[in-house]
């Protein structure tokens, strides 16, 4: 044959989206969240995110390279990069550079690469990395630097977070002790410098952030609105009715607008590959999640529910896809 | 707007033959008729070799009732009946007819004098249309007398008009109904008299305002024919999905039909042959057909004769560009690769398109991030990447449980993939199983 044509099955075009695509959007979309936390936390938290972002890089690289030995690299798809910076957003910014590099290790050695790398992984590695650090370091883990300390890293001074103060009402039983919380505002720009119970982690500072993040996010349709919109909106529906039973649990703005609840829901949660396929699938994923996030924050032995939350309903992921398939054609009701 | 309700993705139109009105083309040497070009049983030829034959002359016979008869494009003499390598790539039967002259039957009338009056019986138009070798010609070539032919019990409402022509590049439905409006609302009054229905649909996308515009003005002169505009969404064009926009009703699974909902699809293309067919006497041997691509000199669309070899379309349009990588008959959605460019002009061949060679390599695949997107853009609401994974590993029961034969190939959750995944490819091997088991199965019983 004379002629070179090539022939392939349909289709022949592509859309041109591709992996890096999707995941430096991802990144984008955190860049308000990250400059924020810069500005609010200073030094330790500048120090905290490169040591995870390269650290989680790292690991992607040596484990691909060393243990997998697979001949391409993974390194600049853009994942390891986002679990990074997630795990960086769920630490303190005092934390040490070693447990910080432990958390990277924990996270894309156990989380993601022990089950085979990008695309295979039951759990979101951020998150396993978080809670192991929780669990292995709850001294560290839980003492929170005051907001607008820009110099310090390991001095910095450390006080209450929101979510403490919320638990520390329902144990007292006084809801007074809520009057102490900043602002709904404050929370939601992010700057709780000079108030009692200013104190976080990195990426859970500013609300306002957090939401750029995911009208980003939606605008570029990387991710569908159905499981950060019902997180929010079960979470708001269910502490609202806890508010209206019992003033000691805190209002539904302000469960939205603390601790890892925004970031969980827009950035964690909404990870493609341990989250469900289906519409359906989604809607019910997040609103498990959120029922759950609520029922730790008030009744658990945690102030923050979040991370338990997804990782629980992470592992409800393939009995979610087995059971809520996509409305198939020819189903929908004749009108 | 309306649209279909399940799914669907944007692909670039590139419709570069878009304002090139239509061109005869140039009689080939020797026209070369496949005798499957349609679903269902292939043609037995009634010529044999030297037999002289006119343009019109009824060269094959239909097979059965889901068939079709052929007819010469060309004047000349019967060459052989061997066998040539059609779109599907495999060798099928043919016969080669040496071109002398142009010489036509009598009996059809080659005035472009609009004749509006019909006053044959429904079942009169349908064996017309049957004698002509009407097929569908958006290119799955079902026999349109078998559309025509409804199973006992079910009755037609309406008939719709497919000039959507979601495909990327093509330009043939568009420039026919720029062209041949009066002819199409004849053919459609026709049909609607054949179907027994008084109310017609002519859904077009709305990036052909043109002829949403013109064929909205001169419908106003026939009773209960309406166009309606469509959102632009692929696949708007696949006859389950154009229902869905147009009336709002979804055909069961198979092997419901969607004559269960009343309604009747025809392509404009198919339209304009069923009128030339039973008010001109001509039966099917011309077609429109695009020749385009993002390096060829003049994309263009042609009236061709069918047994045309596709080199002559794309020597017609500028030549073959040097950087072809890739020749496809029909759109870059549904289209065949052809592996070469002798492949002859059949009834369903709406297209041909040059692709250069950097378009024509697939990206290399990447692990499934389970992102979800081939589920959202799936129009038939199945889970392509859960049906490319089990057909892979070859678990027929569980992907015949996941409604594996509803899927219609159109090729978006592949086109959509940003791990740039062979999803259909997997797919179309899993279909092929599932349906030969589901034939041994039924001949068992």
């Amino acid at each position: 044959m004379e002629n070179k044509l090539i022939v392939s099955l349909s289709p022949h075009v592509h859309s041109g989206d591709s992996i890096q695509r999707n995941m430096y959007g991802v990144l984008i979309a955190l860049i308000p969240a990250l400059l924020v936390s810069f500005f609010v936390f200073g030094l330790g938290a500048i120090i905290v995110t490169l040591t995870s972002v390269a650290a989680c890089l790292f690991f992607e690289w040596a484990i691909t390279k060393y243990i997998l030995k697979r001949d391409g690299n993974t390194l600049w798809d853009g994942s390891a990069a986002i679990t990074g910076i997630l795990l960086a957003f769920n630490l303190p910014s005092n934390l040490p550079v070693w447990i910080v590099i432990i958390g990277a290790l924990v996270a894309i050695g156990i989380g993601k690469m022990t089950f085979g790398g990008l695309g295979c992984n039951p759990f979101n590695p951020a998150l396993i990395g978080r809670v192991f650090l929780l669990i292995s370091f709850p001294v560290q883990m839980t003492s929170w630097p005051q907001a607008g300390q820009w110099g310090a890293y390991l001095d910095a001074e450390t006080g209450a977070t929101p979510l403490a103060l919320m638990k520390q009402a329902i144990k007292s039983g006084d809801p007074s002790v809520l009057n102490d919380l900043p602002s709904s505002l404050l929370l939601l720009i992010g700057f709780p410098e000079n108030c009692q119970a200013g104190a976080g982690c990195l990426g859970e500072i500013c609300a306002l952030a957090l939401l750029l993040g995911l009208a980003y996010m939606l605008w570029k349709k990387i991710i569908s609105w159905h499981i950060p919109i019902s997180i929010l909106a079960t979470v708001f529906v269910f502490s609202g009715l806890m508010h209206l039973a019992n003033p000691v649990y805190a209002s539904p703005v302000q469960h939205l607008l603390t601790g890892g609840l925004m970031l969980g829901a827009i950035f964690m949660a909404t990870d493609y590959v341990t989250s469900p396929m289906s519409h359906k699938g989604m809607l019910v994923y997040g609103v498990c999640i959120g029922f759950l996030t609520v029922v730790i924050r008030t009744f658990g032995a945690y102030p923050e529910g979040m991370s338990f939350a997804i990782l629980i309903m992470n592992a409800f992921t393939p009995l979610i896809n087995t059971y809520c398939k996509p409305k198939r054609y020819g189903e929908v009701a004749k009108k | 707007m309306k649209t279909f309700r399940i799914g669907g993705v944007h692909p670039a139109a590139n419709k570069l033959s878009a304002g090139k009105a239509i061109e005869p083309l140039a009689l080939p040497r020797q026209a070369v008729f496949p005798l499957s070009q349609h679903i269902g049983a292939p043609a037995t030829p009634l010529v044999k070799k030297g037999d002289t034959v006119k343009v019109g002359t009824r060269i094959a016979e239909a097979g059965g009732f889901v068939s079709a008869p052929i007819f010469s494009s060309v004047s000349g003499k019967v060459n052989k009946i061997d066998s040539v390598i059609d779109a599907s790539g495999y060798r099928k039967p043919a016969i080669y007819i040496d071109v002398e002259g142009d010489e036509w039957e009598p009996d059809i009338d080659r005035s472009t004098t609009l004749l509006k009056t019909c006053d044959l019986s429904p079942e009169e138009i349908v064996s017309r249309i049957k004698e002509a070798g009407i097929v569908g010609m958006g290119g799955a070539c079902f026999p349109t007398h078998v559309k025509l032919s409804p199973p006992a019990g079910c009755k037609a409402t309406c008939v719709i008009i497919n000039g959507v022509e979601c495909e990327p590049y093509l330009t043939a439905d568009h420039r026919l109904m720029l062209e041949k409006p009066d002819e199409i609302l004849v053919g459609i009054c026709i049909l609607m008299k054949a179907a027994k229905v008084n109310r017609a649909y002519i859904a077009i996308e709305n990036n052909k305002p043109d002829a949403i515009r013109l064929l909205s003005e001169k419908a106003k002169a026939y009773a209960g024919i309406e166009v309606i505009p469509l959102q632009v969404k692929y696949p708007q064009g696949g006859e389950k999905q154009l229902i869905d926009a147009v009336i709002r009703r979804q055909v069961p699974a198979p092997p419901a039909l969607p004559i269960h909902v009343g309604a009747i699809v025809q392509n404009v293309g198919t339209v304009f042959a069923i009128y030339e067919a039973v008010q001109k006497h001509k039966p099917l041997f011309e077609r429109i057909v695009t020749v385009t691509g993002k390096s060829l000199k003049t994309p263009s669309n042609f009236l061709t004769r069918l047994g045309t070899p596709m080199s002559q379309l794309i020597e017609a349009a500028g030549g073959m560009p040097e950087d072809t990588g890739k020749v496809i008959g029909g759109g870059p959605m549904m289209g065949k690769a052809l592996m070469s460019t002798d492949i002859p002009i059949c009834k369903g061949s709406s297209g041909v398109l040059l692709m250069n060679e950097h378009e024509a390599r697939r990206a290399t695949p990447q692990p499934c991030i389970r992102c979800a997107k081939c589920v959202s853009v799936c129009p038939m609401g199945l889970e392509p990447y859960l049906l490319a994974t089990c057909s892979a590993h070859g678990d027929w029961d569980r992907v015949e449980h996941e409604q594996i034969m509803s899927c219609i190939e159109c090729g978006s959750c592949q086109f959509t993939c940003p791990s740039h995944r062979p999803i259909l490819d997997n797919i179309r091997l899993g279909k092929g199983k599932v349906g030969a088991i589901i034939r041994a199965r039924n001949t068992k019983k």
